[in-house]
Formats: structure tokens, C-alpha cells, sequence
């Protein structure tokens, strides 16, 4: 078990110096630089632009910017944002309990709909309902977020009024953070209504990021208990007199779980990714937008960072996946 | 009165308009202790036959029949509920495929306890020391270790020995064996018949054995029914049908057995396949892999009619003793 994870890790290293190499090569190959940008419209004087670009290191060549990037990052050191001077993992720290939140909300409503769901449609397989789960899920899956969550901000903010249509909470309310998730910290403070005005402003990112996963781990769910049910020990089941609900949950869904928990794992990424789009269009303060945004401002350190730390979470998340085959499936923790 | 009672049973699958039948039209009463084998090629409709005494036909396969009683109660009139209380206690059934059977996810001791508890409740510690029992009788070495052992962890062999622990758990009064060898190897067939016929004798249960192999059934059975296409085409004591076949079927199935092929080039076959749902022939379904096949078989369905002291056959001209056709 401790080679087995000592060599993961290991994996990740050259994970790492691929993300680090794609990000650099990327945000450098975007006409521009920080500066100019700065500047605007004022315009820059180019002797102060050479020499502001000598300060900064970026006169340098691109593989000697990037060696000394990674020399800094092995020591733990992300650079510091151009634009606001802080260092780029607190800011990153800062807002990343935004995008946590919404994303385990997003998660929790892909997980606690789409694996009923899909056993629904398993077990009742071939009927209207089947189809239904079927054809929704497939919608939801092709459907392009930001039009998604266009059409649920006209109808619930807009038309109905049920859901603000932008921000984590509303103005009048501050609270002190202590977990950084806005649901827990305010339930510390004891302040109910802040907590309400949470609620409100995280339910549709919440739905348009939770789309895509929800619809993958319905059909996945389905597929794969459709699989499991044919099994000869579900029949075996079945003919020791097992209740048809007990044959479902306890031996065909532990079974048909393997490959879903390794969907879920992987709609971790699609999430982080969606996240961007979502916390865009919600103007939620996370860490999608903080993206955009130093993209936009050719925030070199910043977007490096934020990719690296981006990726480092994708990682994290699928190495506890691995861990976690163990512990549903038998074959897998004694083959170690 | 039979332990199992069946008189035309039938299993459909498919359209109710061009219904393919798995089982059609059968008879067979089990007695309580008694052994009988089910024989036939596969296809035949031994193993849906057994899963409809179960109650595990699943939709869209239907089940109909005049009489499926055990023990006195219409199993056709019980509730899922009060079917599935019988299911695993009285009755129970041992698969082909013991590799496959059990639950990769959990211990054999989860497995069998599993079944004390739907149907027998009792203490935790109680169900333990039940399956450590159950593991010692169905000869497993070391039980109490591989009670905790996952099903990838054992043989073939052990995995078949921990079904028929599973089956019977709750000392049902008949044990269906569905080709429980067939998957094994041949010294460890020989082993998990014997287990078989001990427990039998030991608890004074009936077995029903399916097989696709006369000899095996000729060893352990009393009873044989010879089963073609879902249709029970000859049924008799084991001694009696082996020593003179009544049947053209039966006959061929034992002159395929390698044990009588000696002495000659090679070895007796019957050419063709069960027809399936889309070529069951007109009149006698066996009639076109029939070597006496007549006029009359092409055109008229033979009933099943008895022909000798507890023997039936379904044939228009059943053979005599020395393996000719008689006309009747």
C-alpha cells in the first residue's frame, strides 16, 4: 500500500513539469505583455518598458524564464501577482474556497440526482422512464453551459425572482471567514439569514456547473449497473430469496460503483474547467474568474500559478480516487 | 403427495404473438429425498425450467402452468414476498459457474451469512458459528480463515463448495444442481458430486441434478427425465432407460457417449442443433435429426404416453429392446 503510494506520487512529477512547461509556453505565446498592458492607453515610454521588462525578468529567453521559474516553485515559491503585488497562493488561497464550495455543491447535486437516476433507469430498463433518463441526460450532457445558464437566470432571477443573479451573498452581510465556505462560516456566525441569502446565490451555479457531471454519472451509473445485473451472482442473489432492493444496493451496486467513482473523479476536472465559464457568468469570486481576469491582464505568475495549483487539486482529487478502488473493490486492495 | 408438483409448466420469452417457448408443456413430480436428473443438450430448457421453479424468470419471460406446487402450496398464487421466503430456505439451486457466482465485493462469510439472516434471523455470533459449520461440512479445510477470504482468493473447486455451503444454508428440503461440474475439473467433479449425494442421504433432501451427461446421471440418480427443445421427451428409472432407451433421442445421447463408442472408428452423433425460436420444425420437433423419422412425424406432434412399468416417452414408434421402431 505505501509503495503503491509512494509511486503515484512519484507519477506526479513529471505531471507537474508537463503542466508547468503547456502554462508557460501558453500565456507567452499571447501577444502582449503585462506592461503594455499596464500602460494603456497612455502609451509607454519604450526605454522605461525595456528597462521596467530587465526588472522583471522577462528580457530574458523564454527557457531561462522558465528554469528560474521552476527553480522557485520547487522552494515553494508561486511569484507574486504583477498587478496586485500579493503573492500569487494567497490570493490563490483566497479565493479557492469560492470555487471549492460551489464546486462540492455542483458535485452534490450531480451525485445525490444522477445515481438515482440512473438505477432507476436500470432497473427499470427499456420503460418511459428509462428513456427519460436517457434522453435528459444526454441534453444535459450536449447542452453549452453558458446558454444553460442564461435561460435559468431569465426564468428563476429574471422572470420569477426566486434567485439573485449574481455574487456569493448578499452586500449587507459580512462575515468573518473562517473556513472560507460561505455556508459553513455563516452557520458559525449563528446568522441564519446570511446563510439563507447564501443558499439562494449558490443554487444556480450550483445546477448549471453540477449539468454536465450530473448527466455523465446518470448514464454511467445505468450502464454499468445494466452490466452488473447480469451477472451470475446476481442471480445467486436472487435465489437465496434476497429482496429485490436488497440485490440492487448491497450486490449490484457496490459492483457497478467501480467505474462510477472513476467518472466522478474525472468530472472533477471538467468541473474546475466548467468552473471558469460559471463563475464567470454568476460573477462568482472564485478562482475560474481570478483566471480570466489575469489572463486578460497578462498576469504571467498569476495564471501560472493558478494553472499549476488548478492542476495540483485534479491530481490530488484522482490519486483519491485510486485509493479509494480499494476500498470498494477487494481485488484491487489485495493485488497491492 | 410430491414434494414438487409440475404439470404443464411453460416458459414463453418474446412477443405473446410469436412466443418462443424455453419450457413447453411440462410434467415432473419430485418426492422428498428422491434423486432425479434432468438430461439434455443445451438449449433443451433444463435451466429455465429449474430458474422458473425459483421464481427467478425475469420479465419479459412469461410462466404459466397448470400445477407448480411445493409442498402442497401453488407457488403461482404466492405473493413475491411469500415466494421469496421459500426461495433459498426450501428450495435451493447450486450454479454452473462457480467463478462467476459469488460476489467479488464480499467475503464468503458475508455471503453465506447473508442467507441465515433473511431467513433464519438470529444472533450475529449465532450465524457465524452456522457458516463455520456449513464451510466444515462441505468439506473446506481451515474454515474459519476462509470465512474472511474474498471469492478471488479461491479455487474453482473451493468457490463451488462455498455455493453448495450457501444452498444449503437453511436446509432446504430440495437442492435444484444446475451442471454444478460442468466448469471443473474432472478429479474436483468427482469430489463435488460425492459432497452432493452425501448431503443428500444426510438430510434426506431431494436433488435435482442437470446435467448434459447421461453417465453422471446414471450414477447418481434414481429417475431421469430426458428433456429436447423444452419438452420432456422420455422419463423412467435410470436402470430401465439406460439398458433400453425408448426414445430415438435418448438413445443418441447414449450412443454419443464416448464409453460406448469403443471398439468402433468413430464416434456416434446426432448431426444438427435444438432448433431455436425461428426453426422449430412441424410434428415431432425432433423429427429432422431423427434416424427413424417417419411420414407421421413430419406432420403430427407425438404426446408423451407411458411405455412400460413408470416410463414415458413421446414418439410415435418407440424403440423395442433391441433399438428398432415398433409400430403401435
Amino acid at each position: 500500500m505505501l509503495l503503491f503510494l509512494l509511486r503515484r506520487l512519484g507519477l506526479l512529477v513529471p505531471t507537474f513539469l508537463g503542466v508547468t512547461a503547456i502554462a508557460f509556453a501558453l500565456i507567452h505565446l499571447i501577444p502582449g505583455d503585462p506592461l503594455e498592458l499596464l500602460a494603456g492607453e497612455r502609451g509607454i515610454d519604450p526605454e522605461r518598458h525595456a528597462r521596467m521588462l530587465h526588472e522583471l525578468g522577462f528580457d530574458q529567453p523564454l527557457w531561462r524564464q522558465y528554469l528560474d521559474y521552476i527553480g522557485a516553485v520547487v522552494q515553494g515559491n508561486l511569484g507574486t501577482s504583477l498587478i496586485t503585488r500579493q503573492p500569487v497562493l494567497d490570493e490563490f488561497m483566497t479565493l479557492f474556497p469560492a470555487t471549492l464550495e460551489l464546486s462540492l455543491a455542483a458535485m452534490l447535486f450531480a451525485v445525490l440526482l444522477g445515481l438515482p437516476a440512473g438505477i432507476l433507469a436500470a432497473v427499470k430498463r427499456g420503460t418511459v422512464l428509462d428513456h427519460t433518463v436517457i434522453g435528459i441526460s444526454l441534453t444535459g450532457y450536449s447542452m453549452p453551459i453558458f446558454w444553460w445558464a442564461l435561460l435559468l437566470i431569465l426564468l428563476f432571477s429574471v422572470q420569477l425572482g426566486w434567485t439573485p443573479v449574481s455574487g456569493r451573498i448578499a452586500v449587507e452581510f459580512y462575515i468573518e471567514p473562517v473556513t472560507g465556505l460561505l455556508l459553513i462560516d455563516t452557520l458559525l456566525a449563528g446568522d441564519y439569514e446570511a446563510f439563507r441569502s447564501a443558499v439562494r446565490h449558490l443554487i444556480l451555479p450550483a445546477i448549471v456547473l453540477g449539468t454536465i457531471p450530473l448527466a455523465v454519472i446518470a448514464r454511467m451509473t445505468r450502464s454499468a449497473l445494466l452490466e452488473v445485473i447480469r451477472e451470475d451472482y446476481i442471480r445467486v442473489a436472487r435465489a437465496k430469496g434476497l429482496s429485490p432492493l436488497r440485490v440492487i444496493g448491497v450486490h449490484a451496486l457496490r459492483n457497478a460503483l467501480i467505474p462510477v467513482v472513476t467518472v466522478i473523479g474525472l468530472q472533477v476536472g471538467t468541473l474546475l474547467a466548467g468552473a471558469i465559464l460559471t463563475e464567470t457568468l454568476f460573477a462568482w469570486p472564485g478562482i475560474g474568474k481570478w483566471l480570466i481576469d489575469s489572463i486578460n491582464r497578462r498576469d504571467y505568475p498569476a495564471v501560472q500559478g493558478g494553472i499549476l495549483l488548478v492542476a495540483s487539486v485534479v491530481m490530488l482529487v484522482n490519486l483519491l480516487v485510486d485509493l479509494l478502488y480499494g476500498l470498494i473493490n477487494p481485488r484491487i486492495r489485495h493485488a497491492h | 403427495m410430491a414434494l414438487l408438483d409440475i404439470e404443464h409448466l411453460t416458459v414463453e420469452f418474446g412477443a405473446a404473438s410469436a412466443p418462443f417457448r424455453a419450457v413447453d408443456g411440462v410434467d415432473l413430480q419430485i418426492d422428498a429425498g428422491e434423486v432425479v436428473g434432468i438430461v439434455g443438450e443445451s438449449g433443451s430448457g433444463k435451466s429455465v425450467l429449474s430458474l422458473a421453479v425459483l421464481g427467478l424468470v425475469d420479465f419479459p419471460g412469461r410462466v404459466a402452468a397448470r400445477t407448480l406446487a411445493f409442498d402442497g402450496q401453488d407457488l403461482l398464487r404466492l405473493s413475491a414476498r411469500a415466494r421469496r421466503r421459500l426461495t433459498g430456505k426450501d428450495m435451493a439451486m447450486v450454479f454452473q459457474d462457480p467463478m462467476t457466482s459469488l460476489n467479488p465485493c464480499y467475503t464468503v462469510g458475508f455471503q453465506i451469512e447473508e442467507t441465515l439472516r433473511v431467513h433464519e434471523g438470529g444472533s450475529r455470533a449465532t450465524r457465524r458459528q452456522r457458516a463455520l459449520d456449513l464451510l466444515a461440512q462441505v468439506g473446506i479445510p481451515d474454515p474459519a480463515s476462509r470465512l474472511r477470504a474474498f471469492p478471488h482468493q479461491l479455487s474453482g473447486g473451493m468457490s463451488q463448495r462455498v455455493l453448495i455451503a450457501l444452498a444449503i444454508a437453511c436446509n432446504p428440503r430440495l437442492l435444484i444442481a444446475d451442471e454444478p461440474t460442468t466448469a471443473l475439473d474432472v478429479t474436483i467433479q468427482a469430489q463435488i458430486l460425492g459432497l452432493l449425494r452425501d448431503l443428500q442421504r444426510q438430510r434426506g433432501m431431494a436433488l435435482i441434478l442437470i446435467t448434459h451427461d447421461l453417465a453422471l446421471a446414471a450414477e447418481n440418480c434414481q429417475r431421469v427425465v430426458v428433456m429436447y427443445a423444452g419438452q420432456v421427451v422420455e422419463s423412467g428409472p435410470i436402470a430401465a432407460v439406460f439398458a433400453a432407451p425408448r426414445h430415438p433421442y435418448t438413445r443418441a445421447l447414449l450412443s454419443a457417449l464416448p464409453e460406448s463408442g469403443t471398439g468402433q472408428r468413430r464416434l456416434a452423433t446426432l448431426a444438427g442443433v435444438v432448433p431455436g425460436q425461428y426453426d422449430r420444425p412441424s410434428g415431432c420437433l425432433l423429427h429432422p435429426r431423427c434416424l427413424f423419422v417417419s411420414e407421421r412425424c413430419r406432420l403430427q406432434p407425438p404426446g408423451l404416453r407411458p411405455v412400460g412399468p413408470q416410463r414415458q416417452a413421446r414418439c410415435h414408434t418407440p424403440l423395442d429392446a433391441a433399438g428398432r421402431p415398433t409400430d403401435d
